[in-house]
C-alpha cells in the first residue's frame, strides 16, 4: 500500500450532504472489476451529460480542480455501499484525500486499505477551506499533513485533525494488515481450536 | 459488571487485544457473491496465501443475474464472465456453492439465514453493506469492502475497532399494516442517515421481540442505512424455532447445547449503551420515501416537505416533487417488491393480502422477485404466483434485480417506482429512476392504484 505522510493541491469542493458510493461509482461499472483503470467512470453521472459531453458544472470538471489531490465533502460522505471500487475511483483520478464533516464507516475503512486519507473536520471548516480556495483557485493550495495532524488551509491557518492512532501509523508506514495478522497465526489457530471445544454447535454444521 | 448483548457478541471473538479499542477478530462464516466472490478468490493466490478456511466460506451469485423467468447466467451477458469464475474459483478452493435453481439459491442475505448458515453468537461477513440483515439472527454481522476480505479468506479474522453501542428499543405495539419495514424507516427518519455511524446496534422492545424473524431481519437490513455497519437482535424462542432443522442448524445434543448458549445473549440488566434511543411504536405509520436519501422519510399521510436545505432541494429536483404536494396521490410508474430487505416469504405473503382479486393499473410494470429459490418453490407450494399473476404482476426468478440493477434490469429513466428495497439513491434503480422506498404490503397497494396510498384504508 502507498505511504501518506503530506499531500498538497488545490482542494476541489463537493460540499452536499450524503454522497453515496453509487454517486462516485455506478454499480454496473464494477462487475468482476479490478482495481485499476475506474477513474474514468469516478463521479459519471455528474460529471458528464448524457450525450456524453463534460458537465461543466461540475467542480472536478473545472481547471483548477482536474488535478486535486484533495476533495471537500459534506456529512455522511461515501455512505451506502461498500463497494472498494468507490475508493479505487477516487484513487485513480488523483485523489489522496477526503476532507470531511462525517463518513460512511465502510467507505473510511476502504480509503485506509488503498493510501488514502479521510479527515474529519466540521463543517465550518471544510466550508472555510472551499471559501479560500474559491477566492483564487489557480493557486490556493491546501496541505495535509498526516505526520503532524493539521491541515493548512490556504490562507495558512492551521486546522488539527485526529486520526485513529492505528490507522495513521499503517497509512503512515503503507503497511501490509495481512502480513501483520499472518505473523499471529499460531494465535488464530489456538484460538480456533479452543473455540471448537467450547462452541462445538458453531463449527459442527459446516464440517457436515 | 453487566453486559451489553454486543459485548457478547464481540468478545468471544477476540483472537488478539490490540489495544485502543481495536481487536484481531474472528470470523465464523464468510459470504460470497458474484460482483466480487471470484476476485476476492484469485486475489487471496495473487498475494501468495491459500484460504484459511473454506469450509466457512458460503458463495451464490445473486447481483449479476437476470430475474427474468427461464434465465440462465448468461442471459444478462454482463454476469456470465463473472459467474462462471465463480463457479471454477469455488470448485477449485471447495467452497459451497448454491447455484442459480439450486435450492439455497437466493440473495446473500435471505439465503444465510434460511440455510442456518449464520447463527446466534457468530460473526459473519461480506463483501456487501446489507450484510447487516443478517443481525436479525443474533450474529454479529458486517458488511466490508475487497481489501478486508481478502484479509478474511487469508487469516479467517479482521482487524476491527470496537464500535459504540447503541440501545433502540420499540416500545408499544405495532399498528395493523405497519410492518418492520415502516419502524426501520421511521428511526432513520428521526436519527438520520449518519445517526447510527460508528455504533452497533441493538434493536428492542416490546414491538421487537413481537417480531416474527423475518422481519427482525427486514429491521437489521437498514441498519447501514442509518450509518450502523452492524444492527442485531437478542435471540428468543421466536429465534430458535426459526433455525431448528434448517440445513446448516446445529443437530442433536449440538442444538441443545447452542440453545442453551444462545439464551445468555442477551443484555443483563443495568447495561450501559453508548447512545439510548426509543420510539414509541404504536405511533408509525406506514412510511414512504420523498427524496433520494433514506433519511428524507415520512408518513404516507404527509406531504412533501419545504427543502431544508441544498440536499433537500436536490433531491426534489431529482424526484420530481414539488414541497406541500401530498405524498399519497403521486402516480407511480413500476413497483418493485423484492431486495435483502423484503422478498421473504412472509413479504410476499403481506403483498399478496392487498390483491383481494384486484389488478395492477394499466400504466403500471409490476415485479415479485422472491428473495431465494426456496422462498420461490414455497410461495408456489401456497399459489402466491397465481395471486400476483393475476392481479398483473410479473413473477420473477430470484435475486437482487431492480434493487442494484447491475444485471441488465433498471427502472427506466424519469418513471417513478416504490420499491421494498432499500435505497433510493440518485440512479440506484436506473439512471434518472425516481424511487419511493416502502414495505411490500404499501407497494402491492401502490401497483393497484397506480399511485402512492396509504394501504391501512385501501
Amino acid at each position: 500500500m502507498d505511504a501518506f505522510t503530506t499531500i498538497t493541491g488545490p482542494a476541489a469542493p463537493l460540499l452536499r450532504a450524503n454522497v453515496d458510493t453509487d454517486m462516485i461509482i455506478p454499480a454496473q461499472r464494477l462487475i468482476g472489476a479490478g482495481r485499476d483503470g475506474l477513474g474514468r467512470f469516478a463521479f459519471e453521472r455528474f460529471r458528464f451529460n448524457a450525450d456524453g459531453s463534460e458537465n461543466p458544472a461540475f467542480p472536478l470538471n473545472q481547471a483548477p480542480y482536474r488535478a486535486s489531490p484533495i476533495l471537500l465533502g459534506g456529512e455522511n460522505f461515501g455512505c451506502g455501499s461498500s463497494r472498494e471500487g468507490a475508493v479505487w475511483a477516487l484513487r485513480d483520478l488523483g485523489l489522496r484525500c477526503v476532507i470531511a464533516p462525517s463518513f460512511g464507516d465502510i467507505f473510511a475503512n476502504n480509503c485506509f486499505q488503498n493510501g488514502m486519507l479521510p479527515v474529519r473536520l466540521a463543517a465550518a471548516d471544510v466550508a472555510r477551506i472551499a471559501e479560500q480556495t474559491a477566492a483564487s483557485p489557480s493557486n490556493a493550495y491546501t496541505s495535509v499533513d498526516l505526520e503532524r495532524q493539521v491541515v493548512v488551509t490556504p490562507n495558512g491557518e492551521e486546522i488539527p485533525f485526529t486520526v485513529d492512532a492505528r490507522k495513521r501509523g499503517a497509512l503512515l508506514e503503507g503497511l501490509d494488515e495481512i502480513a501483520l495478522t499472518m505473523k499471529r497465526r499460531a494465535e488464530i489457530l489456538a484460538w480456533q481450536a479452543r473455540d471448537t471445544a467450547a462452541r462445538p454447535w458453531a463449527w459442527d454444521p459446516v464440517s457436515r | 459488571m453487566p453486559q451489553t448483548l454486543f459485548d457478547k457478541l464481540w468478545a468471544p471473538h477476540v483472537v488478539a487485544d490490540l489495544g485502543d479499542d481495536w481487536a484481531l477478530l474472528h470470523i465464523d462464516r464468510v459470504l460470497l457473491h458474484d460482483m466480487s466472490g471470484a476476485r476476492a478468490l484469485t486475489e487471496v493466490g495473487e498475494r501468495g496465501y491459500d484460504l484459511a478456511r473454506p469450509d466457512l466460506v458460503f458463495a451464490t451469485p445473486d447481483h449479476a443475474v437476470s430475474s427474468a423467468p427461464g434465465r440462465t447466467s448468461a442471459t444478462f451477458a454482463g454476469g456470465a464472465r463473472p459467474i462462471a469464475r465463480l463457479r471454477e474459483r469455488v470448485k477449485e478452493t471447495g467452497i459451497r456453492l448454491f447455484d442459480l435453481g439450486q435450492p439455497g439459491h437466493g440473495i446473500v442475505h435471505v439465503m444465510a439465514p434460511e440455510l442456518a448458515i449464520v447463527l446466534p453468537g457468530t460473526t459473519l461477513v461480506c463483501g456487501d453493506s446489507h450484510t447487516c440483515t443478517n443481525g436479525g439472527v443474533g450474529a454479529l454481522a458486517f458488511g466490508i469492502g475487497a481489501s478486508e476480505l481478502t484479509h478474511v479468506l487469508a487469516t479467517q479474522t479482521l482487524m476491527q475497532r470496537k464500535p459504540r453501542s447503541m440501545r433502540l428499543t420499540f416500545t408499544g405495539t405495532l399498528p395493523p399494516g405497519v410492518t418492520a419495514k415502516d419502524m426501520i424507516l421511521a428511526a432513520i427518519g428521526q436519527l438520520g442517515t449518519a445517526g447510527g455511524t460508528g455504533f452497533a446496534v441493538e434493536y428492542t422492545g416490546e414491538a421487537v421481540r413481537a417480531l416474527p424473524l423475518e422481519a427482525r431481519l427486514t429491521l437489521c437490513n437498514l441498519s447501514i442505512e442509518m450509518g450502523a455497519k452492524m444492527g442485531f437482535v437478542a435471540p428468543d424462542e421466536t429465534t430458535f424455532a426459526y433455525l431448528k432443522g434448517r440445513r446448516f442448524a446445529p443437530q442433536g445434543a449440538a442444538w441443545d447445547s447452542a440453545v442453551a448458549a444462545w439464551r445468555g445473549l442477551c443484555s443483563d440488566a443495568g447495561a450501559v449503551f453508548d447512545r439510548e434511543v426509543t420510539i414509541d411504536a404504536s405511533r408509525i405509520a406506514p412510511q414512504v420515501t420523498w427524496g433520494t436519501s433514506p433519511e428524507q422519510v415520512l408518513p404516507v399521510t404527509a406531504s412533501v416537505p419545504q427543502p431544508a436545505n441544498a440536499a433537500d432541494q436536490a433531491a426534489l429536483d431529482y424526484i420530481g416533487l414539488q414541497p406541500g404536494q401530498p405524498l399519497a396521490g403521486t402516480p407511480v410508474d413500476w413497483v418493485f417488491i423484492g431486495s435483502c430487505t423484503n422478498s421473504r416469504l412472509s413479504d410476499l405473503r403481506d403483498a399478496a393480502a392487498v390483491l383481494r382479486g384486484r389488478k395492477v393499473a394499466p400504466h403500471v410494470t409490476a415485479w415479485v422477485v422472491p428473495g431465494s429459490e426456496t422462498v420461490k418453490r414455497e410461495a408456489e407450494a401456497e399459489g402466491l404466483h397465481t395471486r400476483f399473476l393475476e392481479a398483473g404482476f410479473e413473477w420473477r426468478e430470484p435475486g437482487c434485480a431492480l434493487c442494484v440493477c447491475v444485471n441488465g434490469e433498471a427502472v427506466p429513466a424519469g418513471k417513478r417506482s416504490v420499491s421494498t428495497s432499500n435505497r433510493n439513491f440518485v440512479g440506484r434503480q436506473g439512471t434518472g429512476a425516481r424511487t419511493h422506498l416502502a414495505s411490500p404490503a404499501m407497494a402491492a397497494a401502490a401497483a393497484l392504484a397506480g399511485a402512492i396510498v396509504d394501504v391501512r384504508s385501501f
